[in-house]
């Protein structure tokens, strides 16, 4: 059996000058209650085989539990008692912050992370949540205290877009009784909702970043422009027209030309991540630093072909093919049907989403992609960032 | 449930290993091969995992670039992985689909194209990939600490290879490899998912039963020698953060006392085995010696099922304002105090309930179940997944001291520290 849920808590509601501290409350939840200590709660989770887990994201707060059947009642004891009942130990909040910031150090020199974080805040005004890291920064978060997560907890947590979905071996009148018995009195008058943010800049130029990083021996590149929020009336077409830039088959029109014909990459593939928005639509490959100009020059081939010519009908026949008959796959396990039931109520698709996917994924057309392309990309406007060696270029 | 394996062996020694499992219209079909970085030797390191990238160039049937594609048209997710001793391939479709998966794999057990120009292109794509784990630190620190602790027996070396090897290795090195190990006596099919037994087991026949048996693959014979005394290595490169890595020597999966250290490994790190990255690991003894006393951000162990000794790994990640000397300091303490504060019986209790329901967890999904059937079936019999719950729960509170003591010999280890250093001109 497998619980998840989110409501409105994330980085948007923090103050820039704490960043972080919405992720390092998520993290301390679980850290002990009023009435479990830390090694009571972990010992009752984990000697009953159970899990959960907190993590906050730049809007919502979400939580994630699994257990054997039977025990559904014992996990929303637990989960009613840390979501009512926090503590915030001092001791545990010291601790949580020395693995976040030992991980934060860690990722200073990670290419990957750092070409994605640099390329966010090349792609996003100051200020605009997608443009700061949701972990925050060492400096932000050395100063919290045990007292910012009971404050952050105390005006954020509560029942405000929250949704919770329960699926497995449990019986649904008896899981909606106990849900109801252990949040149905939940309140927070004090949780906020809405949020300000910058507007977004519509991309002229090219912004790009080299990150030089020691000791390194290949290079990661994120080229990309603020996409579609996943309720944006054309993000199906997006979605279809990234999967074929680059996810089908080996990693789409990317994978195909920079790693399969050219050989200069492990991976390259591109990524549209949606979300309640505007999250980043990205091309991304990690390439000897010797190639990085060329593997540039061939993404924005690759992009520019999707802007000028149609998707022809046989490679968007086999991408629609492709996300319609993996519905099955999606919906084997319980983690993937609370996923997609998650999804559906969040962004107000409608429970009847699954049976009218199929048809509006084939109701796409060659013109609908393009159009989705032309909406988000020009042929010399976005935002690249590369992390690795140096290198004297990337364009 | 899980009773309901049925194992076959095809005229050509094929073992095929069957499960219907009707929860869901999906089947996942996984052919592994007894072929891994164990079976290489020095020159041609990093091979088998080079196959296993050529595997997907194509056959003549199912030329470069199409089969993917004709997997992902139908709606299935595939893909393929190297390990120390194999090499696997799977496709999960949905359950009506399945027939291209088997021909699939059964055309290119005979028909791979080791294309010249292929082959150099991805040359750099391999090259490109060992670079990628090159940027990590912990690959550095791994792979001089394998390299340390086995000079003989060939898990010395990284899956990937060395880079001269990968600079080296030729067309023809890489066919003759394909030939001599892709063949039916040396692999294992396996399918889990909604079909039926006997209607599967015909058409597997149908696809692979015609393939001709090949020679037997030569075995591995350089034993590793006994161990001495300890072993240490320090890696010194840029970085931000300390990592410790301890290996000490351990048993094949095949070993009696594998399992009564899997139990032992549960109490220490957490759990594992089938399933078991689904429990978290805070009551676990290396976290409350180690992370809850502020000297690492994370410490894991993890004892590998190999077909051959390996070895039973504890990694360390040092928390900002903690050092190399306290981590170990602090390891040390953990491994000494197995002695003692010995383990208790509801610790081994604890152990044994969170593998019942990491198992149940492992075994939600047909791609997971194929995996680790095939895996059990090629290291020693399939039996080893469908009775793991039941072999550790066997395993008693004296059988897990004994081994505690036995195995975390500090003669018998190899030490290895990832030492960051400020960047030089030669490092950039």
């Amino acid at each position: 059996m497998v619980l998840s849920g989110s409501f409105a808590a994330g980085s948007v509601f923090e103050a820039p000058e704490q960043a972080g501290l919405a992720a390092i409350t998520a993290e301390a939840m679980l850290r002990g209650t009023t009435q479990r200590s830390f090694a009571d709660l972990h010992e009752t989770l984990e000697s009953n085989a159970m899990s959960l887990g907190f993590s906050s994201g730049r809007f919502l707060t979400s939580f994630d539990g699994k257990a054997l059947g039977d025990d559904l009642p014992l996990l929303l004891d637990i989960l009613h008692d840390v979501l009512h009942n926090p503590a915030f130990p001092e001791d545990q909040v010291a601790l949580i912050k020395g693995e976040v910031i030992t991980g934060m150090r860690y990722r200073q020199l990670d290419t990957r992370y750092m070409a994605n974080k640099r390329f966010q805040e090349l792609a996003y005004p100051p200020n605009h949540i997608f443009h700061r890291s949701n972990s925050g920064e060492i400096e932000t978060v050395s100063p919290l205290t045990a007292e910012d997560c009971r404050a952050y907890y105390a005006r954020q947590y509560g029942p405000a877009q929250f949704i919770m979905v329960v699926v497995g071996a449990v019986k649904t009148a008896e899981a909606i009784a106990t849900v109801e018995a252990a949040l149905g009195h939940w309140h927070n008058p004090n949780q906020q909702t809405t949020w300000e943010q910058p507007p977004l800049l519509e991309l002229n130029d090219i912004r790009h970043a080299l990150v030089t990083l020691p000791g390194k021996t290949q290079s990661d590149l994120v080229l990309g422009v603020p996409g579609p929020a996943r309720s944006a009336p054309d993000y199906r077409a997006a979605m279809l027209a990234n999967n074929v830039l680059g996810v089908f088959g080996m990693m789409g029109r990317l994978g195909s030309t920079i790693r399969e014909d050219k050989g200069w990459a492990y991976y390259s593939a591109s990524s549209l991540e949606g979300g309640i928005g505007p999250g980043p639509w990205r091309a991304y490959a990690g390439v000897n630093p010797a190639n990085v100009k060329e593997a540039v020059q061939l993404i924005r081939q690759e992009i520019n072909r999707m802007l000028d010519e149609p998707v022809n009908t046989q490679e968007l026949a086999d991408n629609q093919s492709n996300l319609v008959a993996r519905l099955p796959l999606r919906l084997e396990k319980n983690e993937g049907v609370a996923a997609n039931l998650m999804a559906m109520e969040r962004f107000g698709l409608g429970l009847d989403y699954l049976r009218r996917y199929s048809e509006e994924i084939q109701a796409l057309t060659p013109a609908d992609l393009q159009a989705a392309m032309h909406k988000y990309w020009k042929p010399d406007a976005f935002a690249l960032s590369v992390a690795g060696p140096e290198i004297e270029a990337a364009l | 449930m899980l009773h309901d394996v049925t194992r076959h062996v095809l005229d050509n020694g094929l073992v095929v290993l069957l499960k219907e499992v009707h929860s869901a219209p999906i089947i996942s079909w996984r052919v592994f091969y007894r072929v891994g970085s164990r079976n290489e030797q020095t020159g041609q390191t990093g091979i088998s995992h080079w196959v296993e990238h050529m595997m997907f160039k194509g056959t003549p049937r199912f030329p470069a670039g199409e089969l993917d594609k004709e997997i992902e048209r139908n709606g299935g997710t595939w893909n393929a992985q190297t390990s120390f001793d194999y090499t696997a391939y799977f496709e999960t479709l949905p359950a009506d689909r399945i027939q291209l998966a088997l021909e699939i794999e059964a055309d290119r057990m005979v028909n791979a194209i080791f294309d010249a120009e292929e082959t150099e292109s991805e040359r750099t794509v391999i090259i490109s990939e060992r670079q990628g784990s090159e940027n990590s630190p912990f690959f550095w620190l791994s792979e001089e600490v394998q390299a340390m602790a086995f000079r003989v027996h060939p898990y010395h070396h990284t899956i990937i290879g060395d880079m001269a090897d990968l600079h080296t290795i030729t067309q023809a090195d890489l066919y003759n490899h394909y030939r001599r190990h892709y063949v039916p006596n040396n692999a294992i099919a396996v399918a889990v998912g909604d079909f039926d037994s006997a209607q599967m087991l015909d058409q597997i026949n149908a696809h692979y039963g015609q393939i001709p048996a090949g020679a037997s693959a030569a075995p591995v014979l350089r034993e590793e020698p006994p161990q001495t005394g300890e072993r240490r290595v320090d890696v010194r490169r840029p970085g931000s953060v300390p990592i410790l890595e301890v290996l000490y020597r351990a048993p094949a999966v095949s070993h009696p006392d594998w399992f009564k250290l899997a139990a032992l490994d549960s109490i220490l790190g957490g759990p594992s085995g089938p399933g078991g990255g689904n429990i978290d690991n805070k009551t676990s003894r290396l976290y409350r010696g180690l992370i809850e006393t502020g000297v690492a951000a994370a410490a894991y162990g993890n004892l590998e099922m190999t077909k051959d000794p390996f070895g039973y790994g504890l990694v360390v990640v040092v928390r900002e304002g903690s050092s190399l000397e306290a981590a170990e300091a602090a390891l040390d303490r953990v491994l000494e105090e197995l002695q003692t504060r010995p383990i208790t019986q509801a610790e081994l209790d604890k152990a044994k309930k969170q593998a019942r329901a990491a198992f149940a967890y492992a075994t939600e999904g047909a791609s997971g179940q194929a995996h680790w059937l095939g895996f059990a079936e090629m290291l020693d019999h399939y039996t080893l997944f469908t009775e793991f719950v039941q072999r550790l729960e066997a395993v008693t509170l004296e059988d897990v001291q004994a081994v505690a003591a036995q195995y975390f010999d500090p003669t018998q280890r190899t030490v290895g520290r990832f030492i960051p250093v400020e960047a030089t001109d030669d490092d950039e």
